[in-house]
């Protein structure tokens, strides 16, 4: 309801042409777009260039907002249709295809079993394993990578995740199970040749 | 992972580690995990990918990308050091 409060607020000086709030907007949630965009365009550069376009068109268009979901909601759906029309335009890219065995309904099969949780705190907490990570971030498939970005990273609820997508919110759920069980096959990949025991 | 309960038990894995899943179906993986050592990492390592990517820097604009979107939008007398 707080939230609910302040964005109502907030709305409400910017539609009557209050600069200060716009700062105020951008104050909050600029940095939330941002990486979303960077998440989804994986370029720095075209990342920065998706959120102009969200600001500018949020800013332009503030009185089509409807207010029923959130400012950051919103801000988020018009950065991720910014981020969608620009990637649209790319080539495909050439991408490698790891066959993942699927179930039926698509949720990935794990094929990989090398118990790595267990392995020490400092291990799991090098710079290499963070790099490996955010590689298999940019490479998770764009429709998972979304709703985890959304979900995962920004915090936003699974309700709002499936406002800002256009979704279900059974969807986001589904979509995010995938995303977490196929970065798990990463994370396995990566550490099993690098650690002698699961060799034997 | 071929037996049909893995299987079965593999798309509920995500609401059991956050705390969502029914009592009955926390038992059932509990129970399940007991015996099946592969279910058992996989629940494991699911639960370590995800408190790794929790631990995930979150990188903000760049400063050259903030005072651009300042400009553009004609907000310059707002712009201030962070």
């Amino acid at each position: 309801m707080a939230e609910t409060n302040h964005d109502q607020a907030l709305l409400a000086r910017i539609r009557a042409g209050d600069k200060s709030a716009c700062d105020e907007c951008i104050q909050e949630h600029a940095d939330g777009v941002y990486r979303l965009a960077l998440r989804l365009m994986r370029n720095e550069a075209e990342a920065e260039d998706v959120m102009q376009d969200a600001f500018l068109s949020a800013f332009r268009g503030i009185d089509k907002f409807d207010g029923r979901s959130s400012l950051r909601t919103w801000l988020y759906r018009i950065a991720y249709n910014a981020a969608i029309m620009r990637l649209r335009k790319r080539r495909p890219e050439l991408i490698s295809l790891d066959e993942a065995l699927e179930q039926a309904d698509g949720t990935p099969l794990p094929q990989a079993f090398f118990d790595w949780s267990s392995l020490p705190q400092r291990e799991l907490e090098k710079a290499e394993v963070r790099d490996e990570m955010e590689r298999a971030i940019r490479d998770l498939p764009e429709n998972l990578r979304a709703v985890f970005v959304m979900r995962e990273l920004e915090e936003l609820s699974t309700e709002e995740t499936a406002r800002a997508l256009g979704i279900s919110p059974e969807a986001v759920k589904t979509r995010l199970h995938r995303a977490r069980l196929w970065l798990r096959e990463r994370l396995t990949a990566y550490f099993t040749p690098r650690v002698p025991e699961a060799r034997e | 992972m071929t037996h049909s309960h893995c299987e079965e038990l593999l798309g509920s894995l995500s609401d059991y580690l956050d705390g969502e899943a029914s009592a009955r179906l926390c038992a059932e993986i509990t129970g399940h995990m007991a015996s099946c050592e592969r279910c058992r990492v996989v629940v494991d390592t699911l639960r370590k990918t995800v408190i790794l990517y929790h631990q995930l820097a979150r990188p903000v604009i760049p400063e050259q990308a903030r005072e651009r979107l300042y400009r553009t939008l004609d907000l310059t007398d707002y712009l201030r050091s962070r």
